[in-house]
């Protein structure tokens, strides 16, 4: 069952890739319009891949198109996370930095994969989300630790997100099969490294971690009402004209 | 029949197919082209993308396809991830072409520095050293945005990666 371990790793980059997309001709500035798509590029071509080696390993005739565009938000299997709604140029800053924080080092670890693709995934993303991390974390600093405003935002953003973050280390049970093979690292395991870029970067802009009740469910495909938003646009086209290629 | 010769010229059938973004280099100076193998006929292009979601990805393969064509050869493109690309592949002459196109490139090589440090860029238009970085992010996935204090012109960086 490898081949759901993968969507569900596929979901968390395809949703968070359209979320940032929906910056294009919004950012606050032309260098930020820029990167935010460069890097909803990276999270999409990384879900590509992902999705492809998933419907194969299926092998039930899905193609990478059918898993983006023919699922509703039930079988979606996205952390929460990801498909929190853009918010502030703050929030989605943080949104940015608590999910490279995690990915960097988890393919990094996944560069040692028993799966020949997971491995190749993983050599090219794990460079990637450290671009991720630095840009994010980079703004987070300057944001959090910077006009009276841009505090109180960032810490806004804090309080809003944080309650997501515990959801990033928890392996659902086909997570676990796929761990236990060593095609993927555990989750769990993570946790150090992100506590201490999280840590670092926190101290840096003057952010307090907050006590949170931790909200899941995205694993289990119960998810926000944004997540049903954001797919009608997404899958519109091929809704309204199935098969329709170009 | 293979021969040698046929290996040699699908090789240069394909690796003089210019990038789509970068078009003063080709696909095998960027070392986006890592081999090709003719067999029966059949040439076959190994193909590393330079990022996961470089959209030029799909421009890249069907250019080498229609150039293998246009030599007589059946094309086939495999799609190579692992090992992952990296800047280190650059040749020597595609750097220097590319610095004479207006872009910098790459400095020094990848695997360190990616966090936290910020290299040295020569400016590719005055070569002077007094430049400054713009954006880690820039017109394609590839390049970060520069500028130069002492010519003052802006310009495009090819990152390490």
């Amino acid at each position: 069952m490898t081949h759901l371990a993968l969507i569900e790793l596929a979901d968390d980059h395809l949703i968070l890739g359209h979320r940032l997309s929906e910056w294009c001709g919004h950012a606050p500035m032309l260098e930020e319009d820029l990167a935010l798509p460069n890097m909803a590029l990276d999270l999409i071509g990384t879900a590509r891949t992902l999705y492809d080696h998933a419907a194969t390993l299926e092998g039930a005739g899905r193609s990478e198109d059918d898993l983006a565009f023919l699922r509703v938000e039930r079988e979606y299997r996205n952390l929460l996370l990801v498909e929190r709604p853009n918010g502030d140029f703050a929030q989605t800053m943080l949104r940015q930095l608590y999910f490279a924080a995690f990915m960097a080092p988890f393919w990094h670890a996944a560069t040692k994969s028993t799966d020949d693709v997971v491995r190749g995934v993983a050599g090219k993303a794990s460079k990637e989300m450290a671009y991720h991390i630095r840009h994010a974390g980079e703004w987070v600093i300057r944001l959090g630790d910077g006009t009276e405003d841009s505090a109180v935002r960032m810490a806004d953003a804090v309080d809003e997100l944080h309650r997501f973050t515990g959801e990033l280390f928890e392996s659902s049970d086909e997570a676990r099969l796929a761990e236990a093979a060593g095609i993927l690292p555990e989750r769990a395991r993570i946790r150090p490294a992100w506590d201490a870029t999280l840590t670092d970067v926190f101290g840096q802009a003057a952010l307090e971690v907050p006590e949170v009740y931790p909200q899941t469910g995205g694993r289990a495909g119960l998810h926000g009402e944004c997540l049903g938003h954001m797919l009608a646009e997404m899958q519109y086209l091929q809704r309204a004209y199935p098969g329709a290629t170009w | 029949m293979v021969t040698v010769l046929d290996q040699a010229r699908a090789w240069s059938a394909a690796a003089a197919v210019p990038d789509p973004e970068v078009p003063c280099v080709t696909v095998s100076e960027l070392g986006i082209l890592r081999w090709v193998d003719v067999q029966n006929g059949v040439a076959v292009a190994g193909v590393s993308p330079t990022y996961s979601g470089c959209p030029a990805v799909l421009a890249i393969e069907m250019a080498i396809e229609a150039a293998l064509r246009e030599a007589g050869f059946e094309p086939r493109i495999e799609r190579l991830l692992s090992p992952p690309w990296t800047t280190d592949w650059i040749t020597a002459e595609g750097r220097e072409k590319l610095r004479a196109y207006g872009i910098a490139p790459p400095a020094g090589p990848s695997g360190k520095g990616a966090l936290f440090s910020d290299p040295v860029v020569p400016c590719p238009q005055c070569g002077a050293v007094t430049t400054e970085k713009i954006s880690e992010f820039g017109s394609t996935a590839c390049k970060a945005q520069y500028r130069c204090t002492t010519c003052a012109e802006p310009f495009d960086y090819f990152k390490c990666i």
